[in-house]
């Protein structure tokens, strides 16, 4: 469990405080994929390294579990981060080391293990996350997607309990994205350890975080479960990530309707209602016609949905909604 | 043709160039041993770094840039009572190694501080957020990433020494650049001239030779 508690930080940009984070209370559970998502310059990126010290609160305390981390000394302070793996956007590999020297580092680095020891953990991991053919060679012969497994397995070493992710796929490309993030959500069912995420991509969210805060000029502007938070998002912000992934234009899609005649709604449906055959069975009962003007299916995580903008013509359209609210689906006035 | 090299005596030849690889091995080491320290210090002590000192930092980078602003003949001669505390004398190849290491110890340590600048910030970080002491960092990451860039470095400097090596003669410091000046020069005696000049080229030569070979060896970006 990791928790912030009233965390304020400012840096001091030429003589001046420069808040980057201001008043964050947040709490993450063992085990979970928890999702930050916020545009560059929201803190993101100061909030997770607040995680392992690697910035300080200017206020405000961090728990790990029951301890305040910011009261460590520098001895119990390094063995705390021992416990915390992190991984990097550029991926950060000490270019002079081979892969297997990489992964190893950090062992030696903490000590008390033997050679032997260390040979047989960096082997278990390179196979871990299949790059046991690359072991000799050295990060600069390395694709992209291979350098962040190589991250991965470095930063899993020490068998921590917390995995942090600064961008890690921000640099990758889309194939390469879903194959870490499978490996990312594979890690966290099988070790069951907790991954805190930063990312500006909500895809990467929805792919595989559980739950999601999403930063706004260093304040939490939303959080919940990933399926909540952007398919009723309440705050413009998340709602411009949203239309951001699904690459529409909040303005261009009410120019789009204006020739289009009846009452236009958003229907959205989680879980099995995504495959019942709900609309046609509505609109046969209550004589509405209905013409689809946008929509997707999809999954969030583990939870499909489905969300279709619709057009009502005819019929008795406010019990067709009512129907349609009974069987569980959540509908949105666009235009009425 | 036997004309044009009646002045050259072999043996004095011999023994300059001896003289003069052993200023070179001798400063280089030290200025290699005392440089590196320094140029990390300098590097760590520096804004936004691990150990961000701006009061050491200043100091430190002052006197290096007072060392390294005064011309070099003038720093053999203010050195002669320091040289001769330290070796006992002012004269030959032991008076001449202090001054040289005085010399290019600040411009070697500028040197390592510019390479370890170029060591991606990130590697710090990584190795920060997996628990590493200050030390570890420094000794098991930016070194090794910097080591390129050092070895670089360590072969302008040692190029550097050679040329430095030559002016040493102002305090008797032997060498062929001393029988450069004295003989070829001093004497109009072109052909020693054109003689340890050449052997000068082949030694810079030959150091940058080594040098890049080091530096392709460890370099795995």
């Amino acid at each position: 469990m990791i928790q912030f508690k009233n965390i304020y930080k400012s840096y001091r940009v030429a003589g001046t405080d420069v808040p980057a984070l201001q008043g964050i209370d947040l709490r993450i559970e063992a085990g979970e994929i928890f999702g930050i998502i916020g545009h560059s310059g929201a803190g993101k990126s100061t909030l997770v390294r607040l995680i392992n010290l690697l910035e300080r609160p200017s206020a405000g305390q961090v728990l790990i579990g029951n301890t305040d981390i910011t009261a460590l000394d520098a001895a119990a302070l390094r063995a705390q981060r021992q416990r915390i793996g992190m991984i990097f956007q550029h991926f950060n590999l000490l270019s002079a080391k081979t892969v297997a020297q990489n992964v190893a580092f950090p062992l030696s680095l903490a000590g008390g293990k033997s050679k032997a020891e260390i040979k047989q953990r960096v082997a278990a991991l390179l196979a871990r996350v299949g790059l046991t053919e690359h072991a000799d060679k050295y990060p600069a012969q390395l694709s992209g997607g291979q350098k962040q497994r190589v991250g991965i397995a470095r930063a899993l070493a020490t068998e921590p309990q917390i995995l942090l992710c600064d961008e890690a796929t921000s640099a990758l490309d889309p194939q390469t994205t879903q194959s870490v993030l499978k490996l990312l959500a594979d890690i966290n069912r099988e070790l069951g350890l907790t991954i805190v995420l930063i990312t500006h991509e909500m895809d990467v969210v929805r792919r595989i975080a559980d739950r999601v805060a999403v930063l706004d000029a260093g304040t939490v502007a939303e959080i919940g479960p990933v399926a909540e938070v952007f398919l009723h998002p309440q705050h413009p912000i998340t709602r411009r990530f949203v239309l951001e992934a699904e690459n529409v234009d909040e303005g261009e899609l009410v120019d789009d309707y204006a020739h289009v005649p009846g009452r236009i709604v958003r229907l959205t449906f989680t879980g099995d209602a995504t495959y019942e055959p709900l609309l046609g069975a509505v609109a046969r009962d209550t004589g509405v016609d209905f013409s689809i003007l946008a929509g997707r299916i999809d999954r969030i995580k583990d939870t499909p949905y489905g969300q279709l903008t619709v057009a009502f013509t005819g019929g008795d359209i406010p019990a067709a909604l009512q129907q349609l609210a009974g069987r569980g689906l959540a509908i949105e006035e666009v235009r009425a | 043709m036997n004309g044009f090299f009646s002045n050259i005596d072999w043996a004095d030849i011999g023994q300059a160039g001896l003289d003069t690889l052993l200023m070179l091995g001798g400063s280089l080491l030290f200025t290699l041993l005392l440089g590196l320290p320094i140029g990390v210090l300098l590097f760590l002590t520096s804004k936004r770094q691990l150990l961000a000192q701006p009061l050491v930092y200043g100091l430190l980078s002052f006197v290096v840039n007072i060392l390294r602003s005064v011309p070099f003949v003038i720093l053999l001669i203010v050195m002669i009572p320091l040289t001769v505390f330290v070796t006992g004398t002012s004269l030959g190849v032991a008076g001449a190694i202090p001054p040289l290491v005085v010399g290019a110890t600040p411009f070697f340590a500028r040197l390592v501080e510019t390479a370890l600048r170029e060591v991606d910030r990130g590697i710090i970080e990584a190795t920060q957020a997996m628990g590493a002491t200050t030390t570890q960092i420094v000794l098991r990451a930016l070194l090794p990433e910097a080591l390129p860039g050092i070895l670089a470095g360590g072969t302008v400097t040692a190029i550097t020494l050679v040329s430095y090596a030559a002016m040493s003669g102002v305090i008797g410091g032997g060498g062929l650049g001393d029988l450069a000046i004295r003989f070829g020069y001093q004497r109009f005696q072109t052909d020693v001239m054109v003689v340890t000049v050449l052997l000068l080229l082949i030694l810079v030569q030959l150091l940058q030779m080594l040098g890049d070979r080091l530096v392709i060896h460890f370099s795995r970006r």
